[in-house]
This record gives structure tokens, sequence and C-alpha cells, in this order.
């Protein structure tokens, strides 16, 4: 018996090797009919016996832009891995609509069905033009054969102009990218993101080191996005969540410890204590 | 058309098929036409030398395509020569025939020797050149695809896939000195007499192995830059540099490094398979992962990351070993492991870094190893 | 404690009178009682006729005189001569010309004689057959347990019927168990032949699960001849039980080969275990650190020729300084510029082992070298017939896990240590407290040279020391700290082991190179299960 559950287990075709997998297609429309475009219930990762995420449970809806924060340690890089594949949890399930787990796919299958991710530290590709790393993050066939004879068609030039307009970028096009600010940087990737027409945006501290007034540009930035696309940012500056928050989810040691718009949040006694100790 | 969008922005590439296309006019011409006793004349011993460069060459041109457009530093580029080679010299000892000592019809020599009394069959259809041939490509190709899918998928990257390559060339050394291998164990393959009909030791045939060499490198250089000027070329540097960033903005990394990997495994074989006929012999010290590693150096003096500095590179480093090892052999293993040191911290990219460096003050500094992160974290 | 001597020598010559009562001819046996004196016994020996001499020996024997083994050795070996002059029993020395003669009564030297003074005192080969087995009955007797072991051990392979009564009398006055152990052995081999079939049954009983490599033999050499069924069956049972004896012994020798190969490993990785796995550096030259540790042992040894069993205690912290200077040499002049680009580093380090092997080509020797074991560390510890293991593997391995327990002291309790616990787990914070990080970089590398070199010293032991010794261990030193989790140098202590058990029990049926293939390939499997190592130190990715 115990043998023939092996085998079975064995047999599981989410855990074989990823050509003899079944290829997940992915609906044009993602089914959103109840709402959520994103679903997380019960997710719980541990590493060495520490839960950074215990028990999470979060829902994001399509067209929200919501902001998550929490002090050091409150799980909120490690739920945006565990979105993205980049880290497998213990238990718990992911949705993405109502039909798709995202358990079951790699990051490369979550990215290209409409998930993208800045990282907290700027990365871009260094050696490649502005151009080209727009060029690069353009949604399409990414396969080995494809890239191989791509050529730019019309329509793909005129997409990569318009976010290099979101972006502000225009003047940099033919530069390298490592030789950008750290603020272009950032705006860089988040133009990258955009170039992959993804329903969700999973964003990492994006005003981390900015000014000021990069900061303002990138709040109107997300604002504006905010609507034809989920997102999710993850902040440490109150001030900026302030500026662009709806709605607001403070993490603590991997749980959601309150929910609601940054007053109610604020007035919370629990946050107040999380933030400001006793 | 093609060969017009390759040669754009590319003076190096230029100056290489331009010199090849000279040694392919000039050596024949010299070799063959110009009498023995004219001061021009060039002896095939020196025609043979300059083929086996073009075969080096070629190899690190190889290397070059995964190490320094991909980052994937191998040191198991030596393995798949040796292969490509074994399988050439399979052909070139069944074309021995009867004409071996012992005058066997079937077997080699080497098999008589041990007392074996059939061929084993993994030696069938070598004495066809085709399948020779289609072999020279698909067994290196095939340890490198199955080498590299189970290497990519576990994400070995930087120092541990180095490492890995190297165990790899090391074990195949071990199995290939074995005699029950069926390869000829210490000696390895050597007496051939004949390819496709025509002696090894005519001039006429050291010339044509020398033209097929220098074809052979520009057609390699070509399909490299056809890869590296693609949008394929643009996703693999991408991975170099931040391989999460290339996986999450949807490329299937392990793909691309899977297949750039095999690619560039089978131009090794194919070189390996060049040479094995101009020296006359392949043995398992070819499989010595000294020579994989020296290989590495050719490519990092000539400027990885460039094609055709490589190509530079490995005949600029095996002229110095041919003069050193005959004038000065005590001092060129010193005068390598100097190199290897010298090159590394003071020419990170190599000649062609140096020539550039003087033209475009602009570009970022090197990423050289950009997307490797600490030897400690090479394995997440 | 004099006294207690005297005493077992009175007792053991009156075991010898009593062991000669029995055996001796009568005649003499009367002669022998008659003068009492030792000296007629010897002068005996003198006889015309060789039934005479027999008797003679007998008699000899029975005197239980300290001297009549060496005489009877004399005799066997043809160097018991008599005076012509004076009919003297002598023993002879050869020279050049002519003899050196000793009395063989006292051992009194007499000075030298021309050849033709002295004649031999002939024996032929039934005399032979008698001097052997009376002076294997000597030994039986004699104080020292060494020396009785070593006799019963060699009247294993010949032991008849004949000699059962000396046997019997040996086992009853036999006071080491172990010797008492090997009699009962033989007389049950000498009770194989007897014709009772109940007294061979017994004797298979006796013999059951005994791994005397002579037993085995006997056993089945009865069962070729022996018709009786039951004995067949007794004889059968007997040998299966040996047999698995054998091969229980047989897996605790390879576990002892792999553990050793283990140790080996151990000291070879565990070095780089700390330069790969605490700093994150790529040590290609760390083979040639073990190298010149080996050449330190060496060299150490051609300035002290005369002290060699003290040479290895002076190499090892000699080897130890001279490796542990190179590699911060090496970390100072070349790593340090490297930090942070491991591919580059890994190219450098190449280099320079390169540069090393050629060093030592061209300073000592382009040829291995010949590096001497002192007397402690030759020869075996035999615990039993089918196990022996040998002293240097012995001590390589205590050795291996004291300089294990040595660095994991360091690292723990010291503040080298410490601060090299901080480098390695944040460089800039440990900087910003005020920690050298460039000094603490150029020691940790030195101690993880050093212990290269004091590895080098074990392996002069083992191996041949040449330039090219340190390329044989450098891969399977980097497989060792990747199988056992890199930044773990306990996962390095298990992965050693592991690795040195499982390639010696491949050894058998695969061969040694094709074991060494099929480890390789198990490592490059095991890495797609568990990329990190056995014990991988878990944590969020440091990356993003």
């Amino acid at each position: 018996m115990k043998a023939l559950d092996r085998l079975r287990e064995g047999m599981r075709r989410d855990r074989v090797f990823d050509f003899m997998m079944p290829k997940v297609v992915f609906s044009p429309e993602l089914d959103t009919r109840h709402g959520p475009i994103l679903y997380l219930e019960g997710v719980t990762v541990s590493f060495d016996g520490f839960k950074a995420l215990d028990d999470l449970t979060l829902y994001i809806d399509d067209g929200e832009l919501r902001c998550i924060i929490g002090p050091n340690g409150a799980g909120k890089t490690t739920m945006m891995d565990v979105i993205t594949g980049k880290t497998r949890p213990d238990s718990g399930s992911v949705y993405f609509g109502q039909r798709i787990d995202l358990l079951r796919l790699s990051e490369t299958e979550i990215a290209q069905g409409g998930i993208g991710r800045k990282f907290q530290k700027p990365t871009v590709f260094e050696q490649h033009t502005v151009f080209e790393n727009l060029e690069l993050a353009l949604a399409g066939p990414k396969g080995v054969w494809a890239t191989l004879f791509a050529r730019l068609t019309p329509e793909q030039r005129d997409r990569i102009d318009e976010v290099l307009e979101i972006i502000g970028l225009q003047d940099q096009v033919h530069r390298p990218a490592g030789v950008l600010s750290h603020g272009q940087k950032q705006w860089l990737e988040i133009g990258m993101l955009l170039m992959q027409s993804p329903r969700l945006l999973l964003v990492d501290e994006p005003v981390a080191g900015m000014t000021a007034q990069e900061t303002e540009r990138t709040a109107e930035l997300l604002t504006s996005l905010a609507g034809r696309h989920s997102i999710v940012v993850v902040e440490h500056d109150m001030e900026f969540v302030r500026t662009i928050a709806r709605k607001v989810t403070v993490l603590h040691e991997g749980r959601v410890l309150a929910e609601g718009s940054m007053d109610e949040v604020q007035s919370d006694p629990r946050v107040v204590e999380v933030y400001l100790g006793e | 058309m093609l060969l017009a969008r390759l040669y754009e922005r590319d003076r190096g590439g230029a100056w290489l098929l331009g010199g090849l296309l000279l040694a392919a006019v000039l050596v024949p011409l010299l070799n063959l036409a110009v009498p023995e006793d004219s001061p021009f004349h060039l002896s095939t011993y020196t025609v043979t030398l300059l083929g086996k460069y073009l075969c080096f060459a070629l190899l690190a041109l190889a290397l070059d395509l995964v190490w320094g457009y991909c980052g994937i530093l191998s040191l198991g580029h030596g393995a798949f020569f040796a292969l490509g080679g074994y399988a050439m010299g399979m052909y070139l000892m069944r074309q021995i025939g009867e004409r071996g000592v012992y005058g066997h019809p079937v077997l080699p020599d080497f098999m008589v020797f041990l007392n074996w009394q059939e061929l084993p069959w993994y030696w069938y259809g070598f004495d066809m050149f085709w399948f020779a041939v289609l072999m020279v490509m698909l067994v290196p190709g095939l340890l490198a695809f199955v080498f590299g899918w189970l290497a990519f998928r576990s994400r070995v990257t930087g120092v541990y896939l180095s490492i890995i390559t190297q165990a790899l060339t090391f074990a195949l050394m071990l199995a290939f000195f074995r005699n029950e291998m069926g390869f000829g164990g210490n000696n390895g393959l050597t007496d051939f007499k004949d390819i496709l009909g025509f002696s090894l030791q005519a001039d006429g045939t050291r010339v044509a192995l020398f033209l097929a060499s220098a074809v052979m490198l520009a057609l390699a250089y070509l399909a490299c830059r056809f890869i590296v000027r693609s949008r394929l070329g643009r996703v693999v540097v991408a991975i170099r540099d931040a391989e999460d960033r290339t996986r999450f903005v949807g490329y299937q990394v392990e793909r691309f490094k899977l297949w750039l990997f095999v690619f560039s495994a089978v131009l090794a074989g194919i070189a390996g398979a060049l040479y094995v006929p101009q020296v006359g012999i392949i043995n398992p010290s070819e499989f010595s992962p000294l020579n994989s590693i020296e290989l590495v150096i050719w490519v990092a003096i000539g400027g990885r990351g460039t094609l055709y500095g490589a190509v530079l590179g490995a005949i600029l480093v095996n002229y110095a070993k041919t003069y050193f090892t005959a004038a000065l052999p005590e001092l060129w293993l010193f005068a390598l492991g100097a190199l290897f040191v010298l090159v590394t911290i003071f020419l990170p990219r190599g000649l062609v870094g140096l020539l550039q460096r003087r033209r475009k003050p602009d570009k970022p500094p090197p990423a050289d190893t950009a997307g490797e992160t600490r030897a400690g974290e090479g394995v997440p | 404690m004099t006294g207690a001597h005297a005493a077992f020598r009175r007792l053991t010559l009156g075991l010898f009178l009593l062991a000669g009562l029995c055996l001796s001819s009568a005649a003499v046996q009367a002669s022998v009682q008659a003068t009492g004196d030792f000296a007629a016994a010897v002068q005996a020996l003198d006889a015309k006729r060789f039934a005479d001499k027999a008797r003679a020996i007998e008699a000899l024997a029975a005197t239980g005189h300290e001297r009549s083994a060496v005489i009877l050795r004399a005799m066997l070996d043809g160097r018991l001569y008599y005076r012509k002059r004076d009919r003297r029993v002598v023993i002879a020395e050869r020279l050049e010309k002519g003899f050196r003669i000793s009395d063989a009564v006292t051992g009194e030297p007499l000075g030298e004689v021309g050849k033709r003074k002295v004649k031999k005192i002939s024996i032929n080969n039934k005399l032979r057959k008698q001097l052997r087995a009376t002076l294997a009955r000597l030994s039986l007797s004699h104080r020292d347990p060494r020396v009785r072991r070593q006799s019963v051990q060699e009247m294993l392979a010949t032991v008849s019927a004949a000699a059962v009564p000396t046997l019997e009398r040996a086992l009853a006055r036999e006071t080491d168990e172990e010797v008492a152990e090997l009699l009962r052995t033989a007389l049950a081999l000498a009770a194989l032949d007897s014709p009772d079939r109940e007294e061979r049954l017994r004797a298979l009983r006796v013999l059951e699960g005994n791994i005397q490599p002579e037993v085995g033999n006997r056993i089945r050499r009865l069962l070729e001849r022996d018709s009786d069924a039951a004995v067949q069956a007794a004889a059968q049972r007997a040998l299966t039980a040996i047999e698995s004896k054998l091969k229980f012994y047989e897996f605790l020798e390879t576990l002892f080969f792999g553990l050793s190969m283990g140790s080996v490993l151990l000291l070879a990785a565990i070095g780089l275990a700390i330069t790969f796995g605490v700093m994150g550096v790529i040590n290609m030259a760390h083979g040639e650190l073990i190298m010149l540790g080996a050449y330190t042992t060496y060299l150490v040894q051609l300035l002290m020729p005369n002290h060699l069993e003290l040479s290895l205690l002076v190499a090892i912290p000699a080897a130890f300084l001279v490796s542990g200077l190179f590699g911060i040499a090496i970390e100072r002049g070349v790593i340090r510029f490297l930090y942070g680009r491991p591919l580059e580093t890994l190219l450098a380090t190449f280099g320079i082992s390169l540069l090393l092997q050629q060093l030592v080509r061209t300073t000592i020797s382009a040829q291995n070298v010949t590096v001497a074991n002192p007397q402690w560390l030759s020869g075996s510890l035999e615990i039993n017939a089918a196990l022996s293991l040998t002293y240097n593997r012995l001590y390589i391995l205590c050795f291996a896990l004291l300089v294990f327990a040595a660095l994991l002291l360091i690292l723990k309790k010291t503040s080298l240590g410490l601060q090299v616990r901080a480098v390695s787990q944040n460089r800039a914070m440990a900087r910003a407290l005020g920690i050298r990080s460039g000094w603490v970089d150029a020691m940790t590398f030195g101690l993880g040279s050093g212990i290269a070199g004091v590895a080098g010293v074990a392996l002069s032991q083992l191996t041949n020391v040449g330039p090219n010794m340190g390329q044989a261990y450098i891969i399977d030193s980097f497989m060792v700290v990747v199988f056992g989790g890199v930044g773990n140098l306990w996962g390095t202590l298990v992965g050693a082991f592991t690795l040195g058990v499982v390639n010696k029990f491949l050894e058998p049926w695969a061969g040694a190179v094709l074991a060494k293939i099929l480890v390789l390939v198990f490592i490059i499997l095991f890495i797609q299960k568990r990329p990190r190592g056995l014990f991988p130190q878990k944590g969020r990715s440091a990356e993003s």
C-alpha cells in the first residue's frame, strides 16, 4: 500500500521534469469574476523553524492599488517570493484569478502569465541600452528559436516609445542602463514590467534611495497605472504610502495584523504597538 | 544581405574573416605552387601547425560563446573537443582496414592485441564518413545536453558549474584511460592512413584539411555572430548579468543556457574532429583538466565576449607555446601560470579590451562577473 | 622479583624433566638420569649411528636446559661440530678460513680453528624432521607467550595425530588464554584426521567459526575425502560459519579502508572548507599547498637524517608554517584584488598552482621523492587472523579527526574564529565594528592553507610525493565540500567519510577507476536533489 502511494507520488505530473508537465494555457482573460485577482490562503513558510509567513491569508482585488507595510521581518519580501514562485510555501494555496494555481508554475511561467515583479534592489541589464532592456521585456513569444529570429515590428517599436514616455527616459534610450542614476534604474525596471503587460504588478520598495522629486514622480506613475493593472506595493516610506494608498495591509510576524485605509490602520492600537513598541 | 547585417559594427570580425580569406589563398599557394627551395615556400609542417591553431581557435570561439556571453565558465570544453576527436579517430581507424600491423580486416590493432574477438557495438557505422561526421556533432552535443540539463535545471551556476564540468572531464579522462572502454586505452587511436581515400601524409590532403579548418572557423564565427547579434544574444547577456531578472521577465533561463551550451559543445566537437587528422593521434590526455583550463586562458587573453578576441588569443598563446616549448621548455609553465594571474588581475577584458579602451571611454565598467554571486551563494 | 623468576624457571625445568621422562627412550634416559648431567646429553649427540643421535636429541630436550634449544637449532642448521682433538661438541661459525667455535655446553668462546680441526655432526632428513618437531615443542613451553603463539601458529598447517600428546600437555600448563585457544584449535585440527567419527564431529564443533586460514583449508580438504554424511553436514556448517565470519571481517576491513580514505579526503578538504566554505574564495592551488606540506616533510627529513622518528613531529608545524605563509602571500598578492569575482579567482589561483608545481620541479626535482616512514608508523595492529589495521592509516585517521577538532575549536572559541565568522556573514558590518577585514581574510586564508600543509605531511606517509600530487586531490576535495554543504565543517566531515566509504565499497565490484567515476556521477545527481549539499545553510536567499 505504501509502495503504491510512493509510486503515485512519483508519478505526480507536477513533480516530474518540466518538459513532461502539461502546458498551462493562460486564457487571455483571467477569471476574476468574483473580484479578487490574487488569492493567498493559509500560506506558511518557515526557514529553520523561523516562520517567515504564518498562515497568511490575503486577497487582492482586480485593478486595485494595495500597499503593504510592516516592520522588518514581517514577511513582505517572502510573500512576494511565494507569489512569483521563487519560494515554495510549506502549506497553503496561491491562486491567480480563480483557476490558475501559481504553486504549480515555474517563475518563468508565472512571469509570462502576467505577474511582473520589481526587486527591492533595482536590477536592470546594465550592459544593455535602455531600449534593449525594454525590448527584452516585451510581451510575446520568448522561446529560444523565437528570440533567435525575432525582429521588432512597428507596433512593438511604438509600444516601447510609449513606455519610454511613461517612465520619462526618452533622452536616455541608447545609453547603457548601467550608467543611469538610481532613480532612473527604478523607473526603467517599472518600465520593463509594463512592457510585459502584466495584470498584476508586485513592486518592492520603489522609492528607496530616491530624492523627494523622484519619489513624487514615482507616486504619480503608480497611481496612473492603477485601474489598468492591479498593483501591490511594499514600502517603508509612510509619507509615500499615504500619498498613493487607498487600502493598506499591515503585516506582522508573517500574518495580517490590520487592513483598511491609511487612517484606520494608523489609529489601530495593535499597529501602533507594533511600530512604536510598548 | 545577411552578411552585411552581421558585419555591421564588427571591425574585429572583418579583420578576422579577411585574414582567414588571405590565409586560405596564400597557404595552398605557398605550399603547393612555390618550389621547395624558394624562401617563400611554406613547409607542410607549418601548414599543419597553422591548421592546428585554427582548430584551437574554433574551440576558443565555442568557449567564448558560453563564457563571454552567458557567464558559463565551462571547464569541460576540452572533453567535448576530445569526444569529437575520438569520433573522427574511430572513422580513421576503420579506414586503416587490413593495413594494420596485425592485418585484421575489421578490428583495429589494439583490439587484436587485447584479444578481442569482435567489434564492440559502438564501433559500428564508423566505417562510413557521414556517420562519423554525425557522431562528431551528436556525441558532444548529447553529453552537453544531458549534463547541461541536469546542471542548469538545479541552478548550478558560477564556480560550482566550473568545478562540476571539471569533474566531468576528469571522470571521462579516467574512463578513456581504461583498456576495457574499447578506445585504445593509454595509447588512444593513431597510425591513421587516409581520409576519404586521400592519404593523410600527402601535402594536398594537409592543405585541404587546413582549408577545411579555415572554412569551418569562418562559418562558425558567422553563426556565433548571428547568435549574439540576435535578440537571443541579448537575452543570453541578460542572463549573464542578472539571471533572476531575466527569469522574472519571462524567459526560461535554463533552456537558453542549455541550447547555447549544446551548440558550443558541438562546435568544440567539430574542432576536435578537424584536429585529429592533422596531428594524427588522439589519446586520453586530451581530456586532461589542464587542457580545458588552458583554453580558458586563450579566451581571457584575447578578450572574452568579443568572439574574434577568442580567436586572436588562441592563435597567439599557441604560437607562444610552440615557440617556448621548443626554445625554453622549463619556462613555458611558468609563463602560462603567470599569464593566468596577470591577465585576470590586470587585463580583465583581454587584449581586445586594451585596444577598445582608448576608443570608447563611455562604456560602463565590464560586468565580467556580474550575475554571479559570491561563490558561497552560487548554488541557490 | 628474581625469586619469582627463579621459581618459574625451576617450575619449567621440572615440567621439562617430566616431559622428557615420558618421551625419551629407556637406555639414554637411564644414562642421563644416572649422571644427571646436561653435558653428557650434549656429548651423546656425537654418536655414530643416527638412531643414537635421535635418542640423544630426545634426552637433551628432556633435560629442559636453557641452552638445549640453541644447540638443537645449531644442529638443524648444520653448525654443530666436534673438535677432533678432544671430541668436544662445539658450535661453529664459518669464517673466511676455518671456523670460530664456542663450547656447546657452556657457550664459552674457544677461539678460531682451521678447517681440518673440527668435524660436522651430520644429520639426515629423518633427524631434521625430528629436530624441527622438538624445537617446536620446546618453543611451546618458551617463557614468552608471543613465541609460544608463533610456534603453535606454525604448527597449525601440519599438525597431525602424532603431535597430540605434546599439544595436550602444553595446553594443560598454558596460562595465556590466546595461546590456549590456538592450542585447542590445533588439537581439533589434529582430531579431524581421527578414524573415530564422533571425534571428528566434536572437532568440527570446536572449529565452527574459527577464522584461522588453516582451519578453512583443512575443513575443505576433509569435505573432499570424508564420505560420512553427518561429518559432511557438520563440516559444511562449520565452513559456512567460517565464511560468514570472514565476510564480516572483510566488511570491517573495507570499512576501515573507507574511513582511511575518508580521513585523507577530510584532511585535504578541510582547509578548503575554510577558504571556500567560510570565505567564499575558490582556491585551485589548494592541492599545491598540500604538496608543499609533503615536500616540507621531505626537507625536514633531509635536514635531520639521524632523527627520523622525530622528523614527522617537527614537520607538522613546519609544514603548517610553510603552506600558511604561501597561503597568506597568495591572498595578499592575488586573491585580495579579486574578491567578488569567483571565476577570476579560480583562474588566477589555477595559474598559481601551475607556478608552484613548476617551482618544485625546477628547484627540487621533476621526479617523485621518497619520504621515509618512521618505525612507529609501520607495521599493523593485528586484531585477529583475518583483520589487521595498518598503523599509518590508523594514525592518520586519528590525526585527521584531531585536526578537525582543533579547527572547530579555533573557529568556535578564539577571537580569530569569531572575527572570521563575523566577516563571512557580513563584511561591511564587521568592518564597521572595527574588525580589520583585510587582516582577517589573510589569517583565515593562512589557516586554511596551513591545514593543507599539515594534510601534506600526513599524505607523505601514504602516497608518492611529487610535483603533481596536489592535482589528485583538488577535485575530490571540492566534491567533498560541495557534497557536505558549503560553509559547514560538520558537513565536510560527514561528506569526506561518506565519499571515502562509498568509494571503497564500490571498488571491489566496479574497480577503482569506475568507482571514482560512479562517485562523481552520484555527486552530480545528488546536487540535483539537494543543490546546497547535505547540510545546507538555510535562510532567506540573499540575492534580490
